[in-house]
């Protein structure tokens, strides 16, 4: 590392405005080479901007962008790739019905005689850079129904098929397992010994720490500090990312737990998951713990009505529920916060109104018609409730932050008033200081007698707000702990499958 | 960036998911060429001339020009997009032929042949700049140029008629003449769809179609000139339907400016039956070609059948159905297929 050498990819005084929003302002960032450089802060700091005008997705509307020194203006994301900037992006950008194969070479097909795809070597190749990424994945397979983590994989393969000279990667490792994430580190490490220059964003302080030489620190779309990481302790780093302390992450109140509200009954889905039985009583939180894959999000799915079951069936209030019937599961009281909020858990394009109301139409309307002062009156209620950071309430849901998105799916469901509240990864990609609020509301929400299921794989998470914590294992659950016994230790025993029979 | 020879290569556990998708892949295709021949079978034990050489002969004929318009269709709605004006250039064309060819009758024909495709060309070079540049959605867009395009072949005709006796001969005999027993119009159909499906298969600029059909954000992301790809299938798409135009003119001697009205829907219908997916990502040109074939197929059988032409239209309606439920169904498996194993891979 030196840090006088040229930057190969730099941002000076760079600046971009959204509409009324300035999402950067004064951004300077250099990626010299041999150097990886972490880029934190929370949510809405205006990290993806950075990544956005690198990556070309997005053009300055203020300032320089200098490669190897000299002015650039890139105008499409092909303009970043012809000059080496490889980028994996925190939304799925995969082609569901090609081969993993071409995925990963997508736009530079490695060509044989008359410009033809060579088709042998790109399989050797991509199935060699699999390989390297330790994973078991057949480079023909398509990519539907790939999990997640291997999805994330494909991303990461998709980056690293061209000799890329700068690497940005944003959030790679959420959905990865731990040696998966040791894997893609001794990757990253080896394009840095080579020369090449990384821009790693995460918000698991403990891979900025591993991995990162130097640390670039933004809040509220600016840069507040940047600095090598051996200077910095976490607690620094999460100081100047909220520019506060954070006193407590987990605020678990203690609360009176009641009878059961949610009972599931020898619930199975084929080849997904196995006679799953538990209760969630009322003021309770039950964590749902388990390795990517193990089926947890699947079960929520199944007990919310949204994939059949084909077996088992699941009680609210000891009245059983028709099977594979979202309406029904709402009715009685259950609500729904699902993994993938983009995707799943909002309409991206309708505004923050809308969204935060949607499960309260029937409510709002008035022989058939939305009475939209009522519904802007409900959302703004709500918004000022969770603290929500927006502009305009009729803005797309979109332009909000990650954090700030999740709030309005909370939102969607608190307004029905639940009895049962299932959130599967509430605060995934979500920066602290949120996650700090979300995890109040939950434990709020116990406090008021609500039974609450949360599927988590943060294991300070589960372990902190749990009152009992249930492990899955390849679609089975292999352990039931409460509060006390819970530990790092036992949670990872019984989702690696260590204590099967014990459980059993 | 292939080096490192890491560990020796895993076992590789996705195998059999690529198999089965492999499989699928072929049986949609072979399903077609099954229900083609279930369908002539059915109609010669039935109607023993429906197998003469003169019928077959028809049928190839007519089968090619919708190939041709079929192949240039897949190439558009892979990218997620829609040309329903094929039926209106398709006409502009034929009656372009006609006219030049009853004025000039020493005009060579492939000079002929290439200003078809070239008026096609510029007319899907339309299509494709207000979809890709003025970001207008591809049904619109086409569908407003399907009616534009007839309203300048009527204003061109202005109601004449272009009749095969004043046609040369030597353009005729290329409707209706044959090489080593095939009819050249079945051999021209096949070259296209040929080259359009290797290039399609082979090219990176076919493979890119696929992406931006599949994720068109993910494509661009992934640095693919989405509109220029986009502009290029529109373009070709009408240089195919001029193609077919001029063909149609050598076909049946007799335009009118109604030549290929409609064609658009059956082309459609011939596509997604061929197992090209509306929504984009997937299909390929040859089974988009099988799907012309057996559209074709039924609505002579039926005519040999002497089924009433009502009839007619509600067989192909139900075709399209049953190849739209069975496509999803066996997408549905699939899934569910890839699911399990997916979830095995990773507890």
């Amino acid at each position: 590392m030196n840090a006088d050498a040229t930057p190969i990819l730099e941002l000076d005084d760079a600046a971009k405005s959204y509409g009324a929003v300035q999402a950067l302002r004064h951004g300077n960032i250099a990626l010299r080479p041999g150097e990886v450089r972490a880029l934190v802060g929370e949510n809405g700091a205006g990290k993806s901007t950075v990544v956005k005008l690198l990556g070309g997705v997005v053009r300055t509307d203020g300032g320089r962008m200098l490669v190897d020194g000299a002015a650039v203006d890139f105008h499409s994301p092909t303009d970043a790739r012809d000059a080496g900037i490889a980028v994996i992006y925190q939304e799925p950008t995969l082609f569901p019905d090609l081969s993993v194969a071409e995925n990963v070479v997508m736009g530079g097909h490695p060509l044989g005689a008359l410009h033809r795809i060579d088709r042998g070597k790109m399989h050797d190749e991509v199935q060699a850079l699999l390989d390297r990424l330790g994973v078991r994945l057949d480079a023909d397979r398509p990519v539907r129904g790939l999990s997640i983590a291997d999805q994330q994989i494909v991303e990461i393969a998709k980056a690293l098929s061209f000799d890329a000279r700068v690497l940005i990667m944003d959030e790679p490792t959420a959905a990865l397992s731990g040696p998966e994430v040791e894997r893609l580190f001794g990757v990253v490490r080896t394009l840095r010994d080579r020369g090449a220059a990384v821009l790693f964003i995460s918000h698991r302080l403990e891979e900025v720490f591993a991995l990162c030489d130097t640390v670039t620190i933004m809040r509220d779309g600016e840069v507040v500090h940047d600095a090598r990481t051996s200077d910095l302790t976490p607690g620094e780093v999460v100081r100047r990312m909220v520019g506060r302390e954070l006193s407590a992450l987990f605020p678990k109140e203690e609360t009176e737990i009641g009878g059961p509200v949610l009972t599931v009954h020898r619930l199975t889905r084929e080849g997904v998951f196995t006679d799953i039985g538990f209760e969630v009583r009322a003021g309770e939180i039950v964590a749902l713990a388990g390795l990517v894959g193990a089926g947890r999000s699947e079960v929520a799915r199944a007990i919310f009505g949204i994939d059949r079951a084909d077996a088992g069936h699941v009680e609210v209030d000891g009245v059983r529920l028709p099977g594979h019937r979202p309406l029904a599961a709402m009715r009685a009281g259950i609500g729904f916060v699902p993994e993938d909020r983009r995707q799943q858990g909002l309409v991206m394009e309708l505004s923050i109104a809308r969204n935060a109301t949607l499960t309260r139409m029937g409510a709002l309307s008035r022989g058939g018609i939305i009475r939209s002062r009522a519904e802007r009156r409900l959302a703004r209620d709500w918004a000022s409730r969770l603290q929500l950071k927006f502009h305009r309430l009729d803005d797309p849901v979109g332009f909000l932050s990650g954090g700030n998105q999740q709030k309005v799916v909370l939102a969607k469901w608190l307004a029905t008033e639940p009895k049962v509240l299932i959130v599967d990864e509430p605060t995934r990609g979500i920066d602290v200081g949120t996650k700090a609020e979300v995890h109040r509301l939950l434990s709020e929400l116990a406090g008021r007698g609500v039974a609450v299921l949360m599927i988590s794989s943060e294991l300070p998470e589960v372990l902190g707000m749990a009152d009992r914590v249930l492990v899955m294992h390849e679609g089975r659950l292999t352990g039931e702990l409460s509060r006390a016994e819970a530990d790092e230790e036992a949670v990872m025993r019984a989702a690696t499958g260590q204590i099967e029979e014990a459980a059993a | 960036m292939t080096a490192d020879a890491a560990s020796p290569p895993p076992q590789v556990a996705g195998a059999e998911a690529r198999r089965l998708a492999d499989w699928v892949f072929r049986v949609r295709e072979l399903g077609i060429v099954a229900a083609f021949a279930l369908l002539m079978l059915v109609t010669a034990i039935i109607e023993p001339r429906f197998v003469t050489a003169d019928s077959l002969r028809n049928l190839a004929l007519n089968a090619a020009i919708f190939a041709i318009l079929a192949a240039g269709q897949t190439l558009v709605i892979i990218t997620r997009n829609v040309d329903l004006s094929v039926g209106s250039v398709l006409g502009l064309a034929a009656f372009m032929a006609g006219d030049l060819l009853s004025s000039h009758q020493s005009l060579p024909i492939p000079i002929v042949i290439l200003l078809g495709m070239l008026l096609g060309a510029a007319c899907g070079a339309l299509n494709g700049v207000l979809v890709t540049f003025g970001q207008v959605p591809a049904l619109v867009v086409t569908l407003g140029t399907l009616y534009a395009f007839r309203g300048v072949a009527f204003l061109w005709t202005n109601g004449r008629q272009v009749n095969a006796e004043t046609l040369p001969d030597a353009f005729l005999n290329l409707g209706t003449g044959s090489i080593l027993g095939i009819p050249t119009l079945a051999l021209i159909a096949l070259v296209v769809v040929v080259v359009v499906g290797q290039a399609l298969r082979d090219f990176r600029s076919g493979r890119e179609l696929y992406a931006i059909g599949s994720n068109p954000e993910g494509a661009r992301l992934a640095g693919v000139r989405s509109e220029r790809r986009v502009f290029a299938a529109f373009l070709l798409s009408g240089a195919l339907a001029g193609l077919a135009g001029v063909l149609f003119t050598a076909r049946f001697g007799t335009v009118d400016a109604t030549a290929g009205a409609s064609y658009e829907l059956t082309v459609i219908s011939a596509t997604v039956v061929g197992g090209v997916a509306i929504f984009g990502g997937t299909g390929s040109v040859y089974g988009a070609a099988l799907g012309a074939l057996l559209l074709q197929t039924i609505t002579s059988s039926l005519i040999v059948l002497k089924v009433d032409a009502f009839w007619q239209e509600a067989a192909i309606g139900a075709l399209l159905l049953v190849a739209i439920a069975f496509d999803r169904l066996v997408g549905l498996r699939l899934d569910a297929r890839l699911r399990r194993r997916s979830v095995r891979r990773a507890g």
